[in-house]
């Protein structure tokens, strides 16, 4: 919370002193960051427009993405997480501008000294942006196009930013290859001759071509069997541990999350409702939701068959969403104010940001520690 | 930590119960101009009365095509060339002349007899809510055909049962929602008015396909929890499908793991999650990360993809992957399900010599 109202003064003080380089507007001042920040973005909005009557006039917003504040520092992996609909997809695009934000401020460091706000870039100063910061998909088999093989698809950007050697684009896929964990002699084959695994790796070493300094993963495990889900997982771990990289991890699988970050932010109808370092947000959380969340995940071990806290009812629809804290309806614990006012995103701990009223006095299960790991704990007896 | 009642309770119960349903040495294959897909080969099971078996695998390993074959909806080029679907609808036996065997795999797909079964004793859970119901007609009037296609009720009486079902399943206001189109529904109640229209004509057999792969993780909890008490209240069998572990260890009684097409090891659940033989099911358990693993630590993985199911390597499917191949048996001889505990038959090598169809 302190961090923007600070951030704020900083940058009107410096703004006087550094002059700004013309048609450059896009260009916030580096010391608006702290050092060791990659990403900041503040007060991000993105309302779609609900078309309806004769004309086609706007007759409402779906509030996707509403107020939401987060930040990624260098080296670290951050993930964002809720159901579908919650608003975690538009925001990592927003981020990539992908799709423009309806407002709000997204700051990147793109150099030692140079922070720009993502969200007033022009078209054509995107590709630029776009060298530092990729994107993984979900789904392995539609985003390779088919007809291209891996030199092409994997050289591409580099050809697009200017490395018009062919010897050149050759020598710099064949070591993205390695760095995958494929051969460099399948840059001459096409996707169709890879499975799923093979083709994330693809993706991976794509994204990589250009060293970005981010990387947005949206769902970049979830199509992937459970056999290899783990190899790509390790992949990404060793990836950004060698190259320093950070990531906005776009996930809904708890279990993964856990595993892979180092911060994460829950979602919840277009809101951050919480964010934490992952080990208190796991074993401390301090939202309802975000412990309900990991309740009903279920725990691949039949001994812990427990009665899944049932969370009642559905996600809010954030065309119509409730008043007062959009969580009030499905919460066990709400109240009279919980109807009525909405909640804002304090710091209650040391790094543990939540949005509850309550989040003082309720005490919320979240995951036990210490179980022994399974398949191993009868298997070598 | 407490053991699950429900898991030994079926397996004791079962001792002294003949199967509702039993696989035997069941071979699908799909006939296509590169070769033969053996989709499914030489897969055995056995569903208890009033038990839940979870059938966990990863894509390719032939699940889908299991339960397609059970329900005879496999469409073509696929054909079931070999091996036994024994339904037995009676198998307590209690109806004098119970204990009536009828091989599916003989009966024409189309036919009355399998057309009476298929929806009628068994009936299907399918994954995508959104594909299965039509968005021409309400929700109602697809449960009420139906109820009348089994049932030979008035039109009145079906919509009646019809709105039973839809409360049955926690749809609320039931009467009006009847009324609804599945566009109008959220994706749980779509999958609850689903569930609806399979229990609509009190199946013995259900085989859900899936069936929370595509909801959120709070909706999922909600429909295991609703398929759990609705099968302890009506004691039918379920066959869930899934390749989530998780799910699997929540709901199952027993678990049937398959790897491209063959099963590599079946047993009561907890000695599945607690002491697997077959080395896939190991590497499987190990490579996903759950709620206790160390954080950021490399996963153990099983190395290598799923083949290509036109490509299955000889021998024991699973060699090319498994730490603990050997070389010259493994890579030759398909090993047999064999029992190694008592409940928990293995097809690998490491545990005994015994080889297919020998």
């Amino acid at each position: 919370m302190s961090e923007a109202g600070a951030v704020t003064t900083h940058q009107a003080a410096t703004e006087a002193a550094t002059p700004v380089r013309a048609g450059e507007r896009t260009r916030a001042v580096a010391h608006a960051l702290p050092p060791e920040r990659l990403l900041d973005v503040r007060h991000l909005k993105k309302y779609f427009p609900i078309k309806g009557g004769f004309f086609g006039s706007t007759v409402g917003a779906v509030k996707a993405v509403d107020d939401v504040n987060l930040h990624v520092d260098t080296g670290e992996i951050l993930s964002l997480v809720g159901e579908s609909g919650c608003g975690k997809t538009t925001t990592s695009r927003c981020v990539l501008r992908a799709v423009n934000p309806t407002s709000g401020e997204i700051l990147f460091r793109i150099g030692d000294d140079e922070v720009i706000d993502v969200a007033k870039l022009s078209d054509r100063e995107l590709r630029p942006l776009w060298r530092n910061m990729q994107m993984i998909f979900q789904d392995p088999f539609g985003s390779l196009n088919p007809r291209k093989n891996l030199f092409d698809i994997i050289g591409e950007p580099l050809l697009v930013n200017g490395v018009k050697s062919r010897q050149e684009r050759m020598d710099r896929v064949a070591e993205l290859l390695g760095l995958v964990g494929l051969r460099p002699e399948y840059m001459h084959r096409y996707p169709h001759a890879f499975s799923g695994g093979q083709r994330q790796r693809v993706v991976i070493a794509r994204a990589l071509a250009l060293n970005p300094k981010l990387v947005v993963a949206d769902e970049a495990v979830s199509a992937l069997d459970v056999s290899v889900q783990a190899q790509i997982l390790n992949l990404l771990l060793e990836l950004q541990e060698r190259l320093g990289l950070s990531y906005l991890f776009v996930a809904h699988d708890l279990s993964i999350v856990k595993h892979i970050s180092h911060r994460v932010a829950v979602m919840y109808v277009g809101k951050i409702v919480e964010t934490a370092p992952t080990d208190p947000l796991f074993h401390a959380p301090l939202h309802p939701y975000t412990s309900a969340l990991m309740a009903a995940v279920p725990q691949a071990d039949p001994r812990r068959r427990s009665e899944m806290i049932r969370l009642e009812g559905e996600v809010a629809n954030p065309a119509k969403p409730p008043s007062g804290c959009y969580f009030h309806p499905r919460c066990p614990f709400a109240t009279a104010q919980c109807k009525a006012e909405t909640p804002l995103l304090r710091e209650v701990r040391p790094g543990h940001f939540v949005a509850c009223h309550r989040a003082e006095e309720l005490d919320l299960p979240g995951v036990e520690r210490g179980t022994p790991s399974l398949g191993t704990s009868r298997a070598e007896g | 930590m407490p053991q699950t009642p429900t898991a030994t309770e079926a397996t004791r119960k079962g001792a002294d119960r003949r199967p509702l349903l039993s696989v035997r040495g069941l071979k699908t294959y799909f006939e296509l101009d590169e070769g033969t897909v053996r989709a499914v080969d030489g897969v055995s099971f056995d569903v208890m009365p009033g038990e839940v078996l979870g059938i966990v695998g990863e894509s390719g390993c032939g699940k889908s095509i299991t339960m397609k074959s059970i329900l005879r909806l496999v469409a073509k080029p696929g054909r079931i060339v070999g091996g036994e679907i024994l339904y037995r609808p009676d198998p307590v036996g209690r109806a004098g002349g119970g204990g009536a065997e009828i091989d599916l795999t003989k009966l024409r797909k189309d036919g009355r007899r399998m057309r009476n079964i298929r929806g009628g004793e068994i009936a299907l859970i399918p994954q995508e809510p959104m594909a299965s119901f039509s968005p021409l007609h309400t929700i109602g009037e697809q449960i009420i055909e139906a109820i009348r296609l089994h049932q030979d009720v008035s039109k009145k009486e079906a919509r009646a049962m019809a709105i039973e079902r839809l409360r049955e399943v926690g749809v609320p206001s039931p009467e009006q929602r009847v009324g609804a189109y599945s566009w109008q529904l959220s994706g749980g109640l779509r999958q609850r008015a689903i569930i609806a229209m399979a229990l609509s004509c009190h199946p013995k057999l259900l085989v859900a396909d899936e069936p929370t792969t595509a909801i959120d993780v709070t909706t999922q909890a909600q429909v295991l929890a609703l398929l759990r008490e609705l099968q302890a209240e009506h004691g039918s069998s379920i066959i869930f499908i899934t390749h989530d572990l998780g799910v699997i260890a929540q709901v199952a009684d027993r678990v049937v793991v398959m790897y491209l097409g063959r099963v590599m090891e079946r047993g009561p659940v907890d000695d599945i999650f607690h002491a697997p033989k077959h080395p896939y099911t190991k590497a499987l358990l190990r490579s996903v990360p759950n709620m206790d693993t160390e954080p950021r630590v490399a996963l153990p993985t099983v190395e290598g993809s799923i083949p290509h199911p036109l490509h299955k390597p000889t021998g024991c499917p699973f060699h090319p992957r498994c730490p603990d191949a050997i070389p010259g048996l493994c890579d030759v001889k398909v090993p047999a399900l064999r029992p190694v505990d008592s409940d928990q038959p293995v097809a690998c090598f490491l545990y005994h010599r015994e080889v297919e169809g020998e």
